[in-house]
C-alpha cells in the first residue's frame, strides 16, 4: 500500500481506524454480499441451481455459495422448480422458519407462474404463498440467469432502508398480497 | 400360445371371457372371481410379476369403471392383461390383490386416488399422490385438467396466506415452446394469447 502512488480514498494516516458511512449502506453491504441461500430444489431447475453453485459458474463469486439446508441459517430461499399444492405448505413453513431479513427468488417458469403445468396439482406461482423478490424466467433458466437474478436481488437489498426496518417488527410491515 | 392360456383359464374359471387385444392375451374377469383367478395366476400359471394396475373410466357406458392389471411371467416371458369391471358405478369396488402380489399396494392406492375405485381388503387404502383431504378424483372423466377450486392441504398456511387451490388458468392453452427463434423467445406459451385471466375468452 505504502509504495502505491495513487492512494485509495481511505487513508489510514489521516483517518486512523475510522470509516465514515451511512448505517444503511454498511448493513446493506454486509447483507447483500453474503446471502446464504436455502436451496428449495423441487424439480429440474434444481439441477441448474447446482450448476450455478459448481465451479464453472461459481455462485461463490457473489457471496452466495453457502447453501444452507437449515432455514434458520438462510437469507434467501431459491424456489427452484414446480411447486405442487401438496408441497406448497412445506415451502411456506420453511419460509416461516427463516429469520428476517429474508428474501425469495422464484427460479424458472414453474415457480414464477406454474409454467407449463396448467393443472389441478400445481400451484400457479409460488407468489401465492410467499412474497417473491426476484423472478427468474426460463424453463429451466441457465445458471447465468440465476446469477443475474441474484445480482438484481443484491441491488434491491442495497436500496432497502434497513435501519428503519430494524425498528419495525416484521409483523407490522406491509403484508404481501394474497392473490 | 396366446389363445392357449386364455382357453386354459376359461376351462377352469368359467366366468372369464376373452378380451380383444392387439398384442398380448387378455381376459375379462368379473370382480367376484378375480381373487381366485389372481391367486391361481401367480401360483399355478407363473405370472409372478404384477407390472401395472390402472383404472379406466368409460364415462356413460356401464359398467363405468374398470381396473386393468398387467401381469408378466419371467419363466415363459409372456404377458397377460386382465380387465376387472367394477359392478357398482356409484361406489366402485374390486377385491385387492395385495396378498397375492405385494407390489399391488401402491398401485392400488394410486388407482384409488385417481379414480376413486376402492380395493376391498387393502391393508391401508389411502391417497398416494394427492393429499388426504382432497375431495376429487382427478382422472375421472368429469374432472377437468385445470381442476376445481378447493382448500389448501394445510389449514394454517391457508389462513395465513389466503391462498386456495384454484382452477388453473388455461388461457389459450395448451402451452408449447416454439421450435424456432432465439432461446430468449422460446418460453412455453399459449398459441392464442388474446385472452388472459383478466380479459376472459370472448364467447363465440
Amino acid at each position: 500500500m505504502a509504495e502505491q502512488k495513487h492512494e485509495l480514498a481511505y487513508d489510514t494516516k489521516i483517518e486512523g481506524d475510522i470509516v465514515v458511512t451511512r448505517a444503511d449502506a454498511a448493513i446493506n453491504w454486509i447483507r447483500s454480499h453474503s446471502m446464504w441461500p436455502m436451496p428449495m430444489g423441487l424439480a429440474c431447475c434444481a439441477i441448474e441451481l447446482m450448476a450455478a453453485a459448481s465451479s464453472r459458474f461459481d455462485i461463490a463469486r457473489f457471496g452466495a455459495e453457502v447453501m444452507r439446508f437449515s432455514p434458520r441459517q438462510a437469507d434467501v430461499m431459491i424456489v427452484a422448480g414446480t411447486v405442487t399444492y401438496k408441497m406448497a405448505p412445506a415451502v411456506r413453513r420453511i419460509y416461516d422458519q427463516m429469520a428476517a431479513p429474508r428474501w425469495v427468488i422464484a427460479m424458472g417458469a414453474c415457480a414464477s407462474t406454474g409454467g407449463m403445468y396448467r393443472s389441478y396439482a400445481v400451484m400457479q406461482g409460488v407468489d401465492r404463498i410467499v412474497p417473491v423478490d426476484v423472478y427468474v424466467s426460463g424453463c429451466p433458466p441457465r445458471p447465468e440467469a440465476l446469477l443475474d437474478g441474484l445480482l438484481k436481488l443484491q441491488k434491491k437489498v442495497a436500496g432497502e432502508r434497513s435501519v428503519q426496518q430494524l425498528r419495525v417488527p416484521e409483523s407490522a410491515q406491509a403484508p404481501h398480497s394474497s392473490l | 400360445m396366446s389363445e392357449e392360456i386364455v382357453s386354459r383359464l376359461q376351462e377352469r374359471f368359467t366366468e372369464i371371457t376373452p378380451r380383444e387385444s392387439l398384442d398380448w392375451p387378455a381376459v375379462n374377469c368379473p370382480a367376484r372371481q378375480w381373487a381366485d383367478l389372481a391367486a391361481a395366476l401367480r401360483e399355478e400359471y407363473g405370472y409372478r410379476f404384477l407390472m401395472d394396475v390402472s383404472g379406466v373410466d368409460w364415462k356413460e357406458e356401464a359398467p363405468r369403471f374398470m381396473v386393468v392389471y398387467h401381469l408378466f411371467s419371467t419363466r415363459k416371458h409372456a404377458y397377460l392383461r386382465v380387465a376387472v369391471a367394477c359392478p357398482e358405478d356409484k361406489e366402485p369396488e374390486v377385491p385387492s390383490v395385495v396378498k397375492v402380489w405385494p407390489t399391488a399396494d401402491w398401485h392400488e392406492r394410486e388407482t384409488y386416488d385417481m379414480f376413486g375405485i376402492r380395493f376391498r381388503g387393502h391393508p391401508e387404502l389411502k391417497r398416494i399422490l394427492m393429499w388426504e383431504d382432497y375431495p376429487f378424483h382427478p382422472l375421472r372423466k368429469e374432472f377437468p385438467l385445470a381442476g376445481w377450486e378447493t382448500e389448501l392441504p394445510d389449514r394454517e398456511v391457508a389462513e395465513q396466506t389466503g391462498a386456495k387451490v384454484i382452477g388453473a388458468p388455461m388461457m389459450g392453452g395448451p402451452f408449447v415452446a416454439p421450435d424456432e427463434g432465439p432461446m430468449s423467445e422460446r418460453e412455453p406459451r399459449a398459441r392464442d394469447e388474446t385472452w388472459t385471466e383478466k380479459n376472459p375468452k370472448p364467447k363465440k
